[in-house]
C-alpha cells in the first residue's frame, strides 16, 4: 500500500503530540518539520509541501490550538482536511455519455498505459456493462500490440489493430468508424509512451486528439515517480490538453506523492488508481477515503463496496442460515474463507478496517499460507468428514495426513479453528435470537477477520 | 584547483557530443537554477541554503542526501570562511563527488569471466525498461565482438517474451524463450546450458518485475540463481538493477528490496534523455553503496553509455 510509510510517520508524529499536555509554537514547528520530511520522502512535490505546511500552520494557529489541552485531534483533523484538499474534490467520474465515447491514454514510457487500458476496459465491461473496443495505437514499442492483444483476449474485449505500419492517427480514425458502425459504447486508445520533450511524438498526440476528439485524455502517472512528474504532466497538459490522471502501480511500496501533487498543482482530477497486477485491480479514486487511509483511519466504505461486488450473496445467505441453526460445518468454513480471499490480499483488506492491527508482509504471507494449508487439508477430507467433523478420529486423520501431505498438527489446527468458529457462531446466533443485532450483522458471511472465519488469527510475531 | 576548474579544463579538451546532447534536457533546469542562485545571492545567507535544499530535493536527490550535503556545505563554508556563492556552488560539486566516490570501487563495463560465460541477471520493477536495456547491453557487447545470448526469464508479463524475441531478431541474436507462465528457472537453465555448451561470452537474463509479492519474487530469483550457479560457478557474475530516471524516492526502496533478494552489483539508469535529473543515483549510492554502471539516453539500440560521474555532476551543476 502506497501510503504506508507516510501513514506510519504521521501516526508517529501524532503519537508524540498526544503525549504532550499542551501545544506550543515550538512543538508545532517540530511537528511541521517532521511532516515535511515524511511528505518529501513520499515524493510529494516540494512546492506542494510548502503550501501544505503553510496551510496547516495557518489553520492550526487560526483555530487557536495553542495552549489547549490535548489538541492533537484538532491537528489530525486539520491535516486530514488539507490532505483531502490536496487530493481534490469528488469529480472523478468518467465522462462517457457520448456514444461511442473515446478515451485516450497518454504518458511516459513504462507508466503502465497498456496494462491499465485493459484494466479500464474490464472495469467498463463488467461494472458498467459497456461494449468496449481497445485500440492498439502503440506502433513503436516492440510487442506492445501483442501485449494488448493478450490482455484483451483474457478479458473478452475486442482489440482493433492495423499493425505497426500505419500511423496512430489513421488507426484511431478507423477504430472510431468501427465503433460507430458496430455500436460500441466506449473505445480506449492505447498510445506509445513518449518523452514530453519529443516534439514529433507530442505532435502525433495532438493530431490523434484533433482527429477523433476524445471525451477523456488521461495521463498515466507511475506512483513511484519523483519530483519531475509535475513538469512532465504540465507539458503534456499544455500540448495535448488532459482531462485527468490515472495513478498506476499504487501497490508495492510506492507512495504516490507525485501523483497527488500534480492533482493539486494542475487541478485535474485523479480518476482511477491501479492497485495490483490483475485486470480487476483498478479502483475508482476517492479523495476522502484516500485521506482517511493516509492517516490510518481505514477505508470501510471501499471494503463494503468490494464485498458487495465480490461476495456471492446466495452463498453468504446460505452460510448465514447454517450459522443460525447451528449446522455450520467444515465446508462452510472453507466457503467463508474463500469469500474473504476473493476480496483481495489479506493485508490490503486489513488496512481498510479502522483499528485493525497492522501486519507485516511476512505475517501476511504466513497467514495467507496458512489459509492455503487449511484449504488443502479440508479438500483431502471426504464429504462426510467435512459435514460431520466430529467423526474425525486418529485413523481418518492419519489418512488425511498422507493425502494432503500435511502434518497431524496442521490437521488439528484446522479442527481447532473450526471449533472456535462454531462456538462464536453459536454465540452470535444466541445474541440474534435474544433480539440484539450482532456486530457486523449486515455483512454477508459475517466472517471477517476477528469474527472467527479466519484461520489461526495472525501470528503474534 | 577545485574540482570544477579541473573538470572545466578537462572538458575543454574532450567533448562527448552524444552524452551531452542526451543529458542536456535533464540537467539544464538544475544548473540554470544553481546559476540563478549565484545571481540572486551576492553573499551567502540562510535563504541561500534553503533555496539550495529545494533545488536538490527537486532533482530527486532525496531528503537524506540533501540534508547531509547542505549541512556539510554549511560547515565547510564556515570553516573556510567562504561567502561567495560561486565558490559555494563549486564546493557543492566537490562534496557530491567525494561522497559518491568515497570507499567505493566504481566499475562500469562488465568484466568477463575467462572460463565460463558471464551471466548477468537483469532485475527491476515493471516499466523501467528492462527489456530495452537488455537489448542495448547486448548490442554494446556484440559490437565489441562478444557472443551474446538473451534469455526471456519474464514469463509473467503479457508480451514480455515477444518483446525480447523481437529485439533478438533485430540484433540477429539468439533468444531463449519458454511458454507463457512457465517456470522461469527452467527457461534460464536451458539458456545457460546452451551458453556453456556453445561457448557464449555473455548471457543476459530478463526477469519478471514483480516486487509486489516479495516472497514469491525472492523464491523465484533464488531459484534462478541456483540454476545458474549449477552451470556456471560464480554465476551470475553480475546482477543489474534497472531504474527509471523519473523514479522518486521509491527508487531507494526498490533498490533495497532487490538487494535483499539478490546482491545488486550495479544500477542501469534508463530514460535519462528526458527532463528528470536522476538524483536517485546519489540517493542509492549514499544509502546502499551501489554504483551506477550505465545510463540509457534514448530508444535506439546504441543509446547506452557507460556512466561517468564527473560528466554527470558537471552537467548537472554547471551546464554547458
Amino acid at each position: 500500500m502506497a501510503f504506508e510509510s507516510l501513514t506510519d510517520k504521521l501516526s508517529l508524529i501524532f503519537k508524540k503530540l498526544r503525549g504532550k499536555a499542551k501545544i506550543t509554537e515550538s512543538n508545532i514547528e517540530e511537528m511541521l518539520k517532521e511532516i515535511r520530511i515524511a511528505l518529501l520522502e513520499a515524493d510529494v512535490n516540494f512546492k506542494v509541501v510548502k503550501s501544505f505546511l503553510e496551510n496547516v500552520k495557518q489553520k492550526a494557529i487560526g483555530q487557536d490550538v495553542l495552549g489547549k489541552i490535548d489538541p492533537s485531534q484538532l491537528i489530525v483533523k486539520i491535516v486530514h482536511d488539507e490532505i483531502i484538499d490536496l487530493l481534490g474534490g469528488n469529480d472523478c467520474e468518467l465522462n462517457i455519455k457520448r456514444k461511442p465515447s473515446i478515451i485516450m491514454f497518454v504518458g511516459l514510457q513504462g507508466t503502465g498505459k497498456t496494462t491499465t487500458a485493459a484494466k479500464l476496459a474490464y472495469h467498463l465491461k463488467n461494472k458498467l456493462k459497456k461494449k468496449v473496443l481497445l485500440v492498439a495505437g502503440d506502433v513503436y514499442r516492440p510487442a506492445a500490440i501483442d501485449q494488448l492483444g493478450q490482455l484483451a483476449k483474457s478479458i473478452g474485449v475486442e482489440m482493433f489493430t492495423m499493425g505497426t505500419n500505419v500511423s496512430p492517427v489513421e488507426i484511431s480514425l478507423k477504430a472510431q468508424q468501427k465503433a460507430i458502425d458496430e455500436n460500441y459504447d466506449v473505445m480506449i486508445i492505447d498510445t506509445a509512451g513518449r518523452l514530453s520533450i519529443d516534439e514529433q511524438l507530442m505532435e502525433e498526440l495532438t493530431l490523434i486528439k484533433k482527429a477523433v476528439n476524445p471525451d477523456e485524455v488521461l495521463f498515466l502517472v507511475d506512483a513511484a515517480s519523483g519530483q519531475d512528474t509535475y513538469n512532465t504532466a504540465n507539458i503534456f497538459n499544455e500540448k495535448v490538453g488532459l482531462t485527468g490522471y490515472i495513478m498506476s502501480k499504487f501497490d508495492g511500496d510506492a507512495r504516490g506523492g507525485s501523483a497527488l501533487s500534480i492533482r493539486y498543482l494542475t487541478h485535474l482530477p485523479i480518476k482511477f488508481v491501479g492497485v495490483g497486477e490483475k485486470v480487476a485491480d483498478l479502483d475508482v479514486f476517492h479523495p476522502d477515503r484516500m485521506a482517511d487511509r493516509i492517516l490510518g483511519m481505514g477505508d470501510v466504505v471501499t471494503l463494503v463496496e468490494k464485498a458487495q461486488e465480490q461476495i456471492d450473496e446466495k452463498e453468504a445467505k446460505k452460510t448465514m442460515n447454517k450459522m443460525m441453526n447451528g449446522t455450520f460445518n467444515l465446508d462452510d468454513m472453507l466457503h467463508q474463507m474463500k469469500q474473504v480471499t476473493k476480496l483481495g490480499s489479506l493485508g490490503g483488506l486489513l488496512r481498510l478496517i479502522p483499528g485493525m492491527p497492522k501486519i507485516t508482509p511476512e505475517q501476511q504471507e504466513y497467514a495467507e499460507k496458512e489459509m492455503r494449508s487449511f484449504e488443502i487439508v479440508i479438500n483431502s477430507m471426504t464429504k462426510e468428514e467435512r459435514q460431520h467433523p466430529e467423526i474425525l478420529k486418529f485413523s481418518r486423520k492419519q489418512r488425511i495426513c498422507l493425502g494432503s501431505g500435511r502434518t497431524m498438527q496442521d490437521i488439528n489446527k484446522v479442527l481447532k479453528k473450526y471449533e472456535q468458529s462454531k462456538q462464536m457462531m453459536e454465540q452470535m446466533a444466541k445474541m440474534k435470537k435474544n433480539g440484539g443485532g450482532f456486530p457486523g450483522g449486515g455483512f454477508p458471511g459475517g466472517g471477517f477477520p476477528g469474527a472467527g472465519g479466519f484461520p489461526g488469527g495472525f501470528p503474534g510475531r | 584547483m577545485g574540482l570544477i576548474s579541473f573538470l572545466k579544463s578537462k572538458f575543454a579538451k574532450k567533448k562527448d557530443e552524444k552524452y551531452n546532447q542526451g543529458l542536456e534536457k535533464s540537467r539544464s533546469a538544475f544548473s540554470k537554477k544553481l546559476n540563478e542562485l549565484g545571481k540572486k545571492y551576492k553573499k551567502v545567507n540562510e535563504d541561500y541554503f534553503s533555496d539550495l535544499e529545494e533545488i536538490l530535493i527537486e532533482a530527486d536527490v532525496g531528503v537524506n542526501v540533501t540534508l547531509q550535503t547542505v549541512d556539510e556545505l554549511l560547515e565547510k563554508a564556515k570553516k573556510n570562511k567562504i561567502s561567495e556563492v560561486d565558490e559555494l556552488n563549486e564546493m557543492l560539486i566537490d562534496i557530491l563527488f567525494a561522497n559518491y566516490t568515497e570507499n567505493a570501487e566504481l566499475p562500469t563495463e562488465i568484466i568477463f569471466d575467462e572460463n565460463y560465460p558471464t551471466v548477468v541477471l537483469i532485475v527491476g520493477v515493471n516499466g523501467v525498461g528492462k527489456t530495452t536495456s537488455i537489448a542495448k547491453l547486448a548490442n554494446r557487447y556484440k559490437n565489441q565482438g562478444k557472443k551474446v545470448l538473451l534469455v526471456a526469464g519474464d514469463t509473467f508479463r503479457a508480451g514480455a517474451t515477444e518483446q525480447l524475441a523481437l529485439w533478438g531478431q533485430r540484433l540477429s541474436m539468439d533468444v531463449i524463450v519458454g511458454k507463457e507462465n512457465s517456470d522461469p528457472s527452467s527457461v534460464v537453465y536451458d539458456g545457460v546450458a546452451k551458453a556453456v555448451k556453445e561457448k557464449y561470452d555473455l548471457v543476459l537474463v530478463d526477469t519478471a518485475g514483480r516486487l509486489q509479492n516479495k516472497n514469491n519474487l525472492m523464491a523465484e530469483l533464488e531459484k534462478i540463481k541456483r540454476v545458474i550457479g549449477k552451470l556456471v560457478p560464480n554465476g551470475p557474475q553480475d546482477t543489474f538493477l534497472i531504474l527509471d530516471a523519473t523514479t522518486g524516492q521509491n527508487g531507494v526502496v526498490q533498490a533495497k528490496a532487490f538487494n535483499e533478494v539478490t546482491k545488486i552489483t550495479g544500477v542501469v539508469i534508463t530514460k535519462m534523455d528526458g527532463t528528470s535529473k536522476g538524483g536517485i543515483i546519489l540517493a542509492i549510492k549514499n544509502e546502499l553503496n551501489i554504483p551506477v554502471r550505465f545510463i540509457g539516453l534514448g530508444e535506439k539500440m546504441d543509446d547506452l553509455e557507460v556512466f561517468d560521474l564527473e560528466k554527470y555532476l558537471y552537467g548537472l551543476c554547471v551546464g554547458e
